[in-house]
């Protein structure tokens, strides 16, 4: 499987020495750690907590971790793309920071009301940062190309459904306000859609690169605009299915949108037909309409979305709340530790956001956009750079993904459009949303390193094998 | 297949502007409206989690915050609450706040513009910002004086310092407790509210400063200062005083209170009218000067405009246009012209400020967090009402009133006190209105009071037995 580079290089030709641009890597994770303390140091100074030792254990910790992370990308993928970690790293740290000053908030007010002390959600969260660290190294490191996945299309195709189902079975399904998202097992719980849309990303590549060529046949001509034929629209019917199964079943609309979402802009990329985006949109404005007519839940959200102050006491709360609170931190907000982000419910999972908006005020929120669409765009110049199909759906998925999920959630937390939930990449406070979202990272840095490998033959592991039976 | 994921990108793209746009109308265009918005608590938490500064009297502060165990972290106390409830207002967590609690409250908070330096100082440590504290003019013993004499009455007092228009004292009965609206108790806030809304003696009112009455003979305080500002009168000129006046272009008569007439051969000089409260010859008067003339001595000292000190006064008016019968009455303060105690004290201290009318203020001072002084208040004239040498004539004239005629209650042993009585009607139905007007001591002028008790019963002598004595308790207390 593992080739060593200069054995498949061509004999006789100069390796041209392409910057690995590492260093301006290290540089940039040192300034998202700087970031991070600052942050820390601003809650603790407004707040009346001097600078202890746990704080500076921490923040030390942090540190090394991400230099752990670092090595890693130096020694196992040396020309990976040089943004995507510091920039997933400065988000996650911007997570943690913002669980903190929550935790902050909540002990003031476990003082003040004389209750027992919360247990701060900060250190589970770098807990599982911890554990996404050991993730991450483990897939840079066992994973040497990315096209391996591509042998086990659909034993992830079949995984991913697996675990996307889980959170029904019963027993270790939980139902958490509404939504059927969870299993609990022993004394962890686990959101196992999160690594479903891992595992069905990479099915979704695999599959399409095998069908593509069929999925992009043209029978019917329509407006100008070539349709396929009736049996190859299976495979959106299933996973249109599927998404209203998640809909129905589990009550999840933002998991729903999600998968359906990255199917057909997976589809129309395999086949460059933009057939299959106008049939998806319809299908998912059909699915829509019956989900609106067909469920309360679904009714209830679209109407708070209309109108939520009528319902700021109850069922637009939360989002009343958010308002609220992001109208409190105006341009520059009201600085960290000083605003009340813990009047939104659920602040440091779905509503981070509104208390990263209150705290830090529309500057802060759209740094922290640019910061996602840096990683998007990173993942997507990737997908575009790679030289194997699969490896470009993957990237574009994994890309897409990430971009979707910001887009639902942030766009809800705003009232841009009907508030779902799913979690804020990187920033919510949860595992298996961070650890997750750290795979993702550490096979887009996998993919963007074999795009940017000087080599310019580098065949894949499966065709080397040949290669070499042929010189034979 | 990399043309359809730059597309893929270009769309990612639209929904990145599309958030970018959102976030920013909400937190820059729409913020204000967000935070007006009926429960929204964060702005209320916001000026709780601070220490409110304090509203001091001298160097006691009548209000103040406490800190407490509380989610709102401040609590607003007031320590002599009825007493300086027409001043400092109440701060309620369900009614907003009012009095030098609302106008004052960017100081109070801490986020005028005043404490720039100290906010960024506060910004750079990351620290809450504290409020600064509000210094008032009022002379507590005055206060409490006009609060005694006032209590089981219904009425104001106001006074004024009459050579820099500072306010002594601003008083009124029924008032209420700002402590209760003050409360971190909703509940107990709206039915104590409730309560206060029902009582007759409408306590919210800011009686002193908006409660508007006709001044009835106190107004002849105007009126004199007209005919003395006309030239063609002096103390001694002699000018009819029937029993009865028959106002012009009408059938109805201007009656004196006691039915009598004002002197031998129903002549009077102004000097005595004024002593004696001539109602026929002030109305003759006034039909003599004119409405233009009253309107604008009346004017010179205040009335018809709108005064800020900084809580904002009621306008006190004189009528328009009225006709020669309306005209007479207005001289003697009735018809329409109404005024407020405020109003009325500042008349007189026009007069005792050798004619000059200032502008009436409440707040001394505005003192930083750390107590350094950021703002005084400097006194600042308004108009010239009178010339000194008439001003003097008039004041000659109320000490008259008070030594020999209807103001003999305001009389102090060793101080030469100027005054004038007034009783008005306010209707054909409501119970007359009693008013004081004086200041004191007459040569050097330290204090100018007016008093009006409503509900005072018809009697002229009312002015006299109801509300001179408060003038002349205030007026013994700044002397004191």
């Amino acid at each position: 499987m593992s080739i060593p580079i200069d054995v498949m290089a061509p004999v006789g030709r100069a390796i041209r020495k392409q910057p690995s641009r590492r260093n301006l890597e290290l540089v940039l994770l040192v300034f998202a750690w700087a970031v991070g303390v600052l942050g820390t140091l601003q809650i603790g100074w407004a707040n009346g907590v001097e600078p202890n030792s746990q704080l500076w254990i921490t923040t030390g910790v942090v540190g090394m971790l991400a230099l752990v992370m670092h090595g890693m990308v130096r020694w196992k993928a040396r020309y990976a793309d040089p943004f995507l970690l510091p920039v997933a790293t400065l988000l996650t740290i911007l997570g943690l920071v913002m669980i903190y000053r929550l935790d902050v908030a909540a002990t003031e007010r476990a003082v003040l009301n004389g209750s027992p002390e919360p247990t701060p959600d900060a250190y589970s969260q770098l807990t599982w940062f911890t554990v996404a660290v050991i993730l991450f190294v483990s897939v840079l490191f066992l994973l040497r190309d990315h096209r391996i996945l591509q042998r086990y299309t659909y034993t992830f195709g079949f995984a991913g459904l697996f675990l996307l189902v889980l959170p029904l079975a019963p027993i270790i399904g939980t139902t958490v306000n509404g939504a059927t998202l969870w299993v609990r097992l022993g004394g962890f719980s686990f959101q196992p859609a999160e690594l479903a849309k891992i595992l069905l990303t990479i099915f979704f590549a695999g599959y399409l690169v095998e069908k593509r060529d069929s999925l992009a046949l043209v029978r019917t001509k329509f407006l100008g605009i070539g349709f396929p034929r009736l049996k190859d629209l299976g495979p959106i019917i299933v996973a249109w299915l599927v998404s209203l199964g998640v809909l129905v079943f589990q009550r999840d609309l933002g998991t729903s949108l999600l998968f359906f979402g990255l199917f057909v802009s997976m589809l129309y990329i395999a086949t460059q037909r933009r057939s299959w985006l106008i049939l998806g949109g319809l299908m998912f404005i059909v699915g829509a309409v019956l989900a609106y007519f067909a469920f309360g839940h679904v009714r209830l959200r679209v109407t708070v979305w209309l109108d939520p102050w009528t319902y700021a006491n109850d069922d637009g709360y939360q989002i009343v709340q958010s308002l609220f609170g992001l109208a409190n931190g105006g341009i520059l907000g009201a600085g960290l530790g000083q605003g009340f982000p813990n009047l939104v419910p659920f602040a440091n999972t779905d509503f981070i956001v509104a208390a990263l908006g209150e705290e830090l005020g529309v500057t802060g929120l759209i740094a922290m956009l640019l910061l996602y669409a840096i990683l998007v765009e990173r993942g997507l110049r990737a997908a575009v750079s790679v030289r194997d199909s699969f490896g470009q759906l993957l990237a574009a998925g994994l890309s897409i993904t990430l971009a979707l999920q910001v887009f639902v959630i942030i766009g809800g937390v705003t009232r841009l459009i009907p508030l779902t939930g799913l979690t804020t990449p990187f920033l919510s406070y949860g595992g298996s949303s961070l650890i997750a979202n750290w795979i993702i990272v550490a096979l887009l840095l996998r993919i963007s390193d074999r795009a940017r490998r000087p080599e310019v033959t580098m065949p894949s592991p499966d065709e080397a094998v040949t290669q070499v039976v042929r010189r034979v | 297949m990399s043309r359809p994921i730059r597309r893929i990108g270009f769309v990612l793209g639209i929904l990145l502007v599309a958030l970018l746009v959102n976030v920013t109308v909400i937190q820059v265009v729409l913020a204000g409206d967000y935070r007006d918005r009926p429960g929204n608590q964060r702005v209320l938490l916001e000026e709780y989690d601070r220490e409110r500064g304090p509203i001091l009297v001298g160097s006691n502060p009548v209000a103040r915050s406490k800190e407490t165990g509380d989610t709102l972290k401040f609590l607003r106390v007031y320590s002599d609450g009825p007493l300086y409830a027409p001043v400092t207002g109440f701060y309620s967590l369900v009614y907003g706040a009012t009095g030098l609690e609302r106008t004052e409250n960017r100081i109070l908070t801490g986020s005028s513009s005043l404490f720039v330096v100290d906010r960024a100082e506060q910004l750079f440590a990351g620290r809450q910002p504290a409020g600064g504290a509000v210094t008032t003019t009022i002379n507590p013993r005055a206060q409490k004086a006009a609060f005694d004499g006032l209590r089981g009455k219904k009425g104001a007092v106001v006074a004024i310092e009459p050579s820099t228009g500072r306010i002594l004292a601003s008083v009124q009965f029924p008032s209420f407790d700002p402590n209760i609206l003050s409360s971190h108790d909703p509940a107990a806030i709206r039915d104590y509210y409730a309560t206060l809304e029902a009582d007759p003696g409408k306590p919210l009112l800011n009686r002193p400063i908006v409660s508007l009455n006709p001044p009835g003979s106190t107004f002849k305080i105007v009126t004199a200062a007209a005919a003395l500002a006309s030239g063609r009168f002096t103390p001694d000129t002699v000018i009819p005083g029937p029993r009865t006046y028959d106002l012009p272009d009408s059938t109805k008569k201007i009656r004196n209170w006691n039915g009598q007439s004002c002197g031998p051969g129903d002549l009077v000089t102004l000097r005595q009218a004024l002593a004696i409260s001539c109602n026929t010859a002030f109305a003759w008067l006034g039909n003599q000067l004119g409405a233009d003339a009253l309107r604008t001595q009346a004017d010179l000292m205040g009335f018809d405009q709108s005064f800020e000190i900084p809580l904002r006064a009621a306008t006190s008016h004189f009528p328009e246009d009225p006709d020669a019968p309306q005209t007479a009455m207005s001289a003697i303060g009735q018809f329409d012209v109404r005024a407020t105690a405020l109003q009325m004290a500042m008349v007189g201290a026009a007069v005792a400020n050798s004619g000059k009318t200032m502008n009436p203020y409440l707040v001394q001072e505005v003192r930083g967090p750390d107590l350094a002084i950021l703002q005084t208040t400097e006194p600042s004239m308004y108009e010239e009402a009178m010339s000194s040498m008439n001003a003097a004539q008039l004041t000659e004239m109320l000490v008259n009133v008070v030594e020999n005629g209807t103001g003999s209650n305001a009389q102090i042993p060793g101080v030469r006190v100027a005054g004038k009585t007034g009783t008005a009607q306010t209707g054909n139905d409501n119970p007359a209105v009693a008013w004081f007007v004086a200041f004191a001591p007459a040569q050097s002028p330290q204090v100018a009071v007016a008093v009006v008790v409503e509900d005072a019963g018809a009697a002229e002598v009312s002015g006299n037995q109801l509300a001179a004595p408060i003038a002349r308790a205030v007026i013994e207390a700044v002397l004191r």
